[in-house]
């Protein structure tokens, strides 16, 4: 039982500094509550969607950038996409990158838009490394025979 | 279906091309135990609903008709604004227009706040803006809004000869929410506040 209470800190204090340093925001706590005995997986199954979608959505944008001549509303649809995709799971800082990546998208910026498609980048494997990290502890407490605390 | 009351099951059908938003509001539909059905396009919702994309509906088509739909009973559409190819607006528009899907209650959902967005949908008919990411405090505004085609479903069922008596209640009362709705609007209501308040409907953002 010690081992759980460990685990559990550890998973509390982890999931508060995501929240403190704007990791992620109130949406991955309502992920959270609608995770339950008949869903057990919901948070696991969204968060693995957000991966692979966003694998995707940066080759994409990639690509969409190295045109010879880029089509700038492409190139938004892709981070609207992102924009849309990150909100939903509650990737904060991934979020607030693509919205202003959209500003560059407006102005046709070629630079700001490489610039900044580098930064969500970043920002993406940051936060999923994080996010990984996280569900390991969960699996952790869980195995241990812990419930995962619930943080508002 | 024509379903006696004793099984209130609801059937929503959301539409959104995001399939992580798909995932989410077919959660939350089904957290408050609606049926649901998804699918990631306003042209497949239609489908879905038995109307074909270019269906003209004339005012003089019957009740009785061999249309797919009939078999099909959705009480709500929930749908994504910003879609490829059919836009949420595109799909609000053809439910509205259409005789036979023209009840159904349409609700739109945008991740961006954009009033004149917003006032677009809700004089096109949607009873409902919601801005996303979608909460189960929003899922929980649906339910008078599929009680209220629940309720008018039962007496067409009990009073086959008054089919037109049931419609013209639901004209009067979404008539008089429509001019609700308009007055609000009026009374300017600006972009920033984030809990505006509409006489018949909320405007929710987080």
């Amino acid at each position: 039982m010690e081992i759980v209470g460990q685990l559990q800190k550890q998973y509390v204090d982890f999931i508060n500094s995501l929240f403190r340093e704007g990791y992620l925001d109130d949406q991955y706590v309502q992920l959270q509550k609608l995770q339950d005995d008949s869903n057990p997986e919901f948070v696991v199954e969204v968060v693995s969607i957000f991966f692979e979608d966003s694998e995707k959505l940066l080759n994409d944008l990639a690509s969409s950038l190295q045109q010879q001549v880029v089509d700038f509303k492409k190139v938004d649809g892709y981070v609207h996409q992102f924009k849309g995709s990150s909100s939903s799971v509650g990737a904060q800082r991934v979020k607030n990158a693509c919205v202003a990546f959209r500003n560059f998208c407006d102005e046709k910026n070629l630079d700001g838009c490489s610039r900044f498609l580098n930064l969500v980048k970043q920002e993406f494997y940051l936060v999923k490394n994080k996010l990984e990290t996280l569900l390991r502890l969960e699996q952790q407490i869980l195995q241990a025979g812990g419930t995962v605390p619930l943080i508002e | 279906m024509g379903m006696a009351t004793t099984d209130p099951q609801f059937h929503v059908l959301a539409v959104d091309d995001s399939l992580i938003d798909r995932k989410l509001i077919e959660r939350l539909l089904k957290t408050s135990s609606y049926q649901v059905t998804t699918v990631d396009s306003g042209s497949k919702a239609l489908e879905f609903l038995g109307l074909n994309e270019n269906d003209r509906n004339t005012p003089n088509e019957t009740s009785v008709s061999p249309k797919i739909h009939q078999e099909v009973d959705v009480n709500l559409v929930i749908t994504d604004y910003c879609m490829p190819g059919m836009t949420g607006y595109d799909l609000l528009k053809k439910i509205k227009e259409s005789s036979s899907l023209k009840n159904i209650p349409v609700v739109i959902m945008s991740s961006e706040n954009v009033p004149s967005r917003i006032s677009r949908c809700m004089e096109e008919g949607a009873e409902e803006f919601f801005l996303k990411p979608v909460r189960l405090s929003d899922v929980n505004k649906l339910k008078p809004h599929l009680m209220r085609t629940k309720c008018c479903k039962n007496i067409q069922n009990q009073e086959n000869q008054e089919n037109k008596q049931s419609q013209e209640i639901q004209l009067q009362t979404s008539q008089s929410n429509n001019n609700n709705k308009r007055k609000a609007m009026d009374e300017g209501i600006s972009p920033d506040r984030t809990r505006p308040r509409y006489s018949g409907f909320t405007l929710v953002s987080n």
